[in-house]
């Protein structure tokens, strides 16, 4: 059977083949034909998003709801120059993303056509690898190639570039079985030597503690399963980037929170204090590591990662174990139960009590009101009240964020989306519209600021469209929370352009979309808003108006090692000062 | 870490692990990047090293094997450990980057560079650049009552001697290809 056919039915046929449901997009003209195609089929959802930034971010939060490549479809020019922040986005947070963009036909290349842009030449730091197709015939492969890529090894962003000539030529569709192997072949297997050798470390480890990263989620649920058997078996506590939360569950026995800038004290502490460190899937950000000169000064540290690069990049690690977080957990665990199942468990009982002496600190705790909704206070009765759902967060970035990742809690993978690389201030409501495309009957929330809601607040409008209950839980201070924290903290209390004013009306705001909303700033009427948007059935906005100069705790002030954090009672004056006065 | 008797390393099969990590000295290395001939391959190796802030002495590129589609990258760039370390890493995570060498640590290699020297002069300095250029086994390819041009091909500091040398002579332009470099044996 001939598969004859234009460039534009092959984008349609090579997604069908990869079994794409959802595209995110936004038309214009140099990718008509392609929505020509969409038009006449019923096999794959088309989300019409309100800006391309929104499409990206939405294809994230589908992705990392699902395991699954999220799919963007976008115009030349503009189009593809919008979607750049979701795909550098989803480079620092190792999310795979398939970008589709139209292009000027390929005789106007290189004339400043209309809505030209050189695509692959913008997008090229920011995407894992990115094609400019000028041939009908290479359409299909590239795009199963880009499936390949954008899911092989460390997860990552890839664009294809479409000249519309080329969606309107017509030449033979190749299928995914008719295609070369792909030279790109990351190795998944750990080194069996350097696993046993962990394996050794492990047996004799005093103090040890697994650093967990989003690796593990992104290496698939078996990946999370493993990790909970390790750290369950051996009795090694387990703290978590902002990536990595909901690999090991909140609820585990094992789990002693978040670490790093604004994680908590008995992490950060026993992360200082250990004499093993095993970091899988985690990067050794500079949000984790703090002044990497006195990071876990003491310890062994062991570094399990698919991308070598991440290896020795930052910290210089003891033990380096490339491969799949999965693949080598496995082998870990084998060759550890096989020597035995040992470990140091009397001095693994003495570690503990001491990481229990750290969390009698009760780092988290703060000074509740009966007047003002306490942000934190707002994010404990959010996790009371949603604690049996079936529940999908997102968050945009700042305060609300560091807060949401202390107070809420997740028991299981792909279930927290926020923006942890990046840090990219309008990615919470498209996300929560693409977490609810994957899962309609799920309750999906969005935990926002105000001042991030804004950036992409045009999203509500596919929300409504699309008939996505998304719930849009907003901690109002009518303030850039975190910019001002480090204000308060760095630059003498000026408060240089860090307020929310002109704010508009949420409420109505709301109504104006076409959905609903609520406003609550006494402390008592809280939980029934909280119901109140949980039940709604439809998108919601709920305003919460809180403490306006509630500052983030605990934190490690940037340039500080861990064992230096401040918790909410301590004084801050000079807390940053020298050379973390320039980091960021 | 000795008291558990875990090799620095010991399962990343590097040279990297018999030199102190946390070095401060600069090394220099010649790397040898065989990648995929396809367009922008070569932007790629660049805004890697413009985006992350390393260095690049020199580079040659050109295709090697026309129907394997492949180019051979040579770059010459100086760094420490750690970051030269990085630098391979981060090349190999290139998807049209087939493979990384460093042949500085990989064993014995050559190192070649073509250089073509314009000097311009009259009298005793002409004999005298010519006479170098003996020395040196310099050709001349060009030749005008008041000028020359040498080629001469040897390693980098071959090259920067003879300019060195030229310089008071008249030497007017001069044009490098950058190093190419093999390992040696099989």
């Amino acid at each position: 059977m001939s598969r004859t056919m234009t460039g534009a039915r092959m984008v349609v046929e090579a997604l069908r083949d990869q079994g794409v449901d959802t595209v995110f997009g936004y038309p214009g003209g140099a990718v008509l034909p392609i929505y020509d195609e969409l038009f006449q089929q019923n096999d794959i959802t088309h989300v019409l998003v309100r800006h391309e930034q929104g499409a990206v971010h939405m294809a994230e939060g589908y992705a990392r709801s699902t395991g699954k490549p999220g799919v963007v479809l976008v115009t030349s020019g503009p189009g593809a120059t919008n979607a750049v922040t979701g795909l550098t986005d989803a480079l620092m947070d190792s999310i795979p993303i398939i970008v589709l963009s139209g292009q000027v036909p390929t005789f106007l290349i290189g004339t400043d056509g209309f809505q030209e842009a050189d695509t692959v030449g913008i997008t090229r730091p920011c995407t894992k690898h990115n094609w400019l197709v000028k041939d009908t015939a290479k359409l299909s492969e590239t795009i199963h190639k880009a499936f390949h890529v954008a899911t092989s090894g460390r997860p990552g962003p890839v664009l294809v570039d479409i000249p519309k000539d080329v969606q309107f030529a017509e030449d033979e569709y190749r299928g995914l079985k008719q295609i070369e192997p792909a030279r790109y072949q990351p190795v998944r297997k750990g080194d069996v030597t350097a696993i046993t050798q962990l394996a050794e470390l492990i047996e004799k480890a005093e103090r040890p503690i697994l650093y967990t990263g989003g690796g593990v989620i992104n290496s698939g649920p078996g990946a999370s399963q493993l990790l909970r058997e390790l750290a369950d078996a051996t009795n090694i506590p387990v703290t978590s980037t902002l990536m990595g939360l909901g690999a090991y569950p909140a609820s585990g026995r094992n789990w002693i929170g978040m670490l790093g800038m604004h994680g908590l004290y008995e992490a950060n502490l026993a992360m200082h204090d250990c004499d093993l460190m095993i970091n899988i899937g985690a990067r050794f950000d500079d949000r984790i590591t703090g002044r990497v000169a006195d990071f876990s000064p003491g310890s062994i540290k062991a570094h399990i990662d698919i991308d070598p690069s991440s290896i020795n990049k930052v910290i210089h690690v003891d033990l380096a174990i490339t491969g799949d977080v999965g693949h080598v957990l496995e082998d870990l665990l084998k060759i550890w139960k096989s020597r035995g199942r040992k470990t140091n468990s009397a001095a693994i009982g003495k570690w503990w009590e001491k990481i229990e002496g750290w969390k009698s600190k009760n780092c988290l705790a703060y000074k509740n009101s009966d007047t003002i909704i306490k942000p934190q206070y707002a994010l404990q009765r959010l996790q009371a009240l949603t604690a049996g759902h079936d529940r999908y967060i997102t968050t945009e970035v700042g305060q609300h964020q560091m807060w949401a990742a202390q107070f809420l809690h997740f028991d299981d993978p792909n279930r927290w989306m926020t923006s942890g690389g990046l840090g990219t201030m309008g990615y919470g409501l498209p996300a929560s519209v693409g977490v609810q495309m994957a899962h309609r009957d799920s309750l999906v929330i969005n935990v926002a600021g105000e001042a991030s809601w804004l950036m992409n607040m045009q999203e509500m409008g596919t929300a409504v469209q699309f008939r996505l209950p998304v719930k849009q839980f907003i901690l109002n201070n009518e303030r850039l929370g975190m910019v001002r924290q480090w204000q308060q903290l760095l630059h003498g209390e000026r408060y240089s352009q860090s307020w929310s004013d002109s704010l508009p009306d949420f409420v109505k705001l709301a109504e104006a979309f076409g959905c609903k909303g609520a406003q609550v700033q006494d402390p008592k009427d809280l939980d029934d808003a909280i119901r109140q948007m949980i039940e709604y059935d439809g998108p919601f906005i709920l305003d919460v108006l809180v403490e306006k100069h509630e500052n983030c705790f605990p934190m490690i002030p940037s340039g500080k090692p861990h064992n230096e954090m401040l918790l909410g009672d301590a004084s801050t004056e000079g807390a940053i000062q020298g050379a973390g006065a320039a980091l960021v | 870490m000795n008291a558990l008797n875990i090799q620095k390393g010991a399962s990343s099969h590097s040279a990297y692990d018999l030199r102190d990590p946390n070095a401060q000295v600069e090394e220099r290395h010649t790397l040898a990047v065989l990648v995929e001939n396809e367009p922008g391959v070569l932007a790629r190796v660049i805004g890697l090293f413009s985006g992350r802030g390393y260095n690049i002495d020199s580079l040659t590129v050109a295709e090697v094997d026309h129907t394997g589609h492949q180019s051979r990258i040579t770059m010459v760039t100086s760094g420490t450990p750690a970051v030269i370390e990085q630098i391979k890493a981060q090349l190999g995570r290139i998807v049209p980057v087939h493979e990384v060498h460093d042949l500085t640590v990989e064993g014995a290699s050559v190192e070649r560079e073509l250089g073509l020297f314009k000097v311009c002069g009259q009298g005793d300095k002409r004999v005298e650049a010519l006479r170098i250029a003996e020395i040196f086994r310099a050709n001349v390819v060009d030749s005008t009552l008041e000028s020359f041009v040498f080629e001469l091909v040897g390693t980098p500091s071959k090259l920067d001697a003879f300019a060195e040398l030229m310089r008071p002579l008249g030497l007017k332009e001069l044009a490098r290809t950058g190093v190419a470099a093999l390992a040696r044996g099989i």
